[in-house]
């Protein structure tokens, strides 16, 4: 069976960028087209987030932007809509990423096949324990060909990354600092020394480099070491601010990616 | 034992650690070291030393009298409201400060409601020269004032969570991303049986001084160190948890649990989470938990700011389950008019969290020789405003 998210890292191993937004924000329709000019503007993965009322790895942004979606009344069976509206069109990747709560109400069993009929290629967890995937969910999640992805941070032992890789299909999130989400201005070297570590381990799986990435140049550096990165409380600012989102959208993912895709 | 927390984590299908991976390592160490650390002699010396010198340990087990007319059994109080600090929260901070030190930290952060557990951290903090920060909900630092500074004069400095509702969870929230931004030199001190896999087993295991001390005091006073009853009220469930801990497998003790029903169970305002709860995961930990049906988390309500919590501890959650404990309810106005109530038989006027577990008393018929304990969690002067505002004495 073929995923998305293999496909597109079995033919691209740099600067890849995945852009994360919130489900329903800032206006609760806004999901859809959004992901529809990120993909004109040349972004490589869409990923969205289900909002939810404690995101506790979460900067301000981010928070934010949870809440306001919750306000508009954004939910699971919504997502699930909106995101068969954007597979009418779209055919980059798409990854939800959502607290456990929200899906584990939903009933993860159905959460996992509903997604994957809607057309998503896989899903980020962050608080769902890898004990509890490796021996509830992995065999579901790989009859639908959902790919799974797992954090890592600086903290994370090589003994547990690996234990993470192996199974992991799809690509690594790793997790550019000690910290919560939200742009910052750059690297520090200790940051640049784990990515180096990183790149080192070989790891089986490709891995994207998220937190903190907010320009081209920590884009771009990040990209050195890994197969590319993932912004996120960027482009929620962004979308906070933005009044034509198609221009501002395409802008956003040119500057990034410092090359030119037609809108 | 039956009602122990199991290798992973978990009493029954609850508890666990359900945290993103930059949590991971802070948790994993403890995890990996508490039992080590709290099982040696020399923790166990210092530990036992300060609630004794400290925090006045033995707390007393006072015979009620005219509180054991009103109600027709032999009633107990466990003074946990004499306790240093003026609650049973402190016996949980001195094992965490302790353990603290042992694995090398150097700062603390801390989450409250009420400001009791806040103040509790600021205290052993001063004690033992640590940094702390404590997180509180801008709403709370608000009705909480005193304890705020409190907290201010013991030299914690007190961060405004401005998340959410602004209450305790939020509060918990900011903690645990403080916790995730600083995962090496900080120990973060939760207050209550709840969070990941091992902070509600380690909480209970410092809060079970309480149980303890009961039974001795008990087999002293009756000759028996078996009660037919115990009653605490359960906010994340650290006192009830302390209290019920040596009689979880004395399956002829009952057990009762009181939550907080504020306005009435159904009214929409209440932190009855038993009732309104179903299983989900916050802070950590799989629980019961007041949600939508959405899963989102609803912000619960009661007049005390220490059981307004939208969940209870994954082993409270396990008791409820397998029925080991009642849980039973109390709204406002009875809590309020059992806490006059006590001022006026007995002479104590209760932490109006505690007064929720003296409500309960009503809802049971004893006998007359039937021995009740109740856990007396905390004392009333950080609520007397709530007295004040309430004003029916
Ligand atoms: C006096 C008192 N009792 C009870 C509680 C509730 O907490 P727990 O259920 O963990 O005992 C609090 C919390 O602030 C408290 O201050």
């Amino acid at each position: 069976m073929k995923n998305r998210i293999t496909d597109l890292f079995s033919t691209h191993s740099k600067n890849i960028l995945s852009v994360f937004y919130t489900a329903g924000f800032p206006q609760l329709e806004d999901t859809v087209r959004i992901a529809q000019y990120l993909e004109k503007a040349g972004a490589d993965i869409i990923e969205i987030g289900i909002p939810f009322s404690d995101p506790v790895a979460d900067g301000p942004t981010i928070q934010a932007s949870n809440k306001v979606a919750l306000d508009h009344g954004m939910n699971v069976p919504l997502l699930i809509q909106q995101v068969k509206e954007i597979r009418k069109t779209v055919t980059i990747p798409i990854v939800l990423m959502g607290y456990l709560n929200p899906v584990m109400q939903y009933g993860v069993e159905k959460f996992a096949k509903d997604v994957a009929a809607a057309g998503v290629d896989g899903l980020i967890l962050p608080d769902m324990p890898v004990y509890e995937f490796e021996e509830t969910y992995h065999d579901l999640f790989a009859s639908l060909n959902l790919c799974k992805t797992f954090l890592i941070s600086p903290t994370t032992s090589e003994e547990r990354i690996r234990r993470i890789d192996g199974i992991t299909n799809g690509f690594i999130y790793a997790v550019s600092a000690s910290s919560t989400t939200g742009a910052k201005g750059g690297f520090a070297d200790e940051q640049l020394a784990y990515f180096e570590r990183l790149k080192n381990l070989k790891l089986k799986n490709p891995f994207l480099i998220g937190f903190g990435i907010s320009n081209q140049e920590t884009f771009s550096i990040a990209s050195q070491y890994s197969s590319g990165a993932i912004v996120g409380s960027a482009f929620i600012n962004v979308l906070q601010n933005s009044t034509d989102f198609e221009t501002d959208i395409f802008n956003f993912v040119k500057a990034l990616k410092g090359k030119t895709s037609q809108p | 034992m039956k009602y122990d927390v199991d290798e992973r984590g978990y009493y029954g299908k609850f508890g666990g650690a359900y945290i993103p991976e930059m949590l991971y390592p802070n948790v994993e160490e403890l995890r990996s070291r508490y039992l080590e650390i709290i099982g040696k002699e020399d923790f166990k010396e210092e530990f036992h030393d300060l609630l004794k010198n400290y925090v006045g340990r033995p707390t007393p087990l006072y015979l009620a009298k005219r509180l054991s007319e009103r109600y027709g059994a032999t009633i107990y109080l466990k003074r946990e409201d004499l306790c240093h600090t003026g609650a049973h929260k402190v016996n949980n901070t001195i094992g965490q400060i302790l353990l603290a030190k042992r694995l090398g930290k150097q700062k603390i952060i801390a989450e409250t409601g009420a400001g009791q557990h806040g103040v509790a951290t600021a205290t052993v903090c001063a004690l033992m020269g640590m940094e702390c920060i404590v997180y509180m909900g801008k709403v709370d630092m608000e009705r909480q004032r005193p304890n705020v500074e409190r907290m201010r004069i013991l030299g914690t400095k007190v961060v405004p969570a401005l998340s959410g509702s602004m209450t305790l969870k939020d509060a918990t929230n900011e903690a645990m991303r403080h916790w995730i931004n600083n995962p090496t030199d900080t120990h973060y001190i939760i207050g209550s049986v709840v969070g990941p896999h091992p902070y509600p087993d380690m909480v209970a295991r410092f809060q079970s001084v309480i149980s303890e001390e009961i039974r001795k005091q008990l087999q002293d006073e009756i000759g028996n160190p078996y009660p037919d009853y115990v009653f605490a009220c359960v906010g994340g469930g650290s006192n009830a948890a302390g209290a019920f801990y040596h009689f979880l497998n004395e399956e002829h003790v009952n057990l009762v649990a009181v939550e907080a029903a504020g306005k009435g169970v159904d009214s929409g305002e209440s932190a009855a989470t038993t009732a309104l709860g179903k299983p989900g995961v916050l802070h950590g930990s799989k629980t019961l938990l007041m949600q939508t049906t959405d899963g989102q988390v609803i912000e619960p309500y009661s007049i005390s700011a220490g059981l307004d919590y939208p969940g209870i501890g994954p082993m409270h959650a396990h008791l409820f389950d397998v029925g080991r404990v009642q849980f039973v309810s109390a709204t406002d106005d009875e809590a309020m008019n059992a806490g006059v109530e006590l001022s006026r038989l007995e002479g104590i006027i209760p932490a109006i969290e505690s007064a929720h577990a003296i409500a309960a008393l009503s809802q049971y018929q004893f006998e007359k020789d039937d021995v009740v304990v109740i856990n007396l969690s905390g004392r009333g002067d950080k609520d007397l405003e709530t007295y004040i505002r309430w004003g029916k004495y």
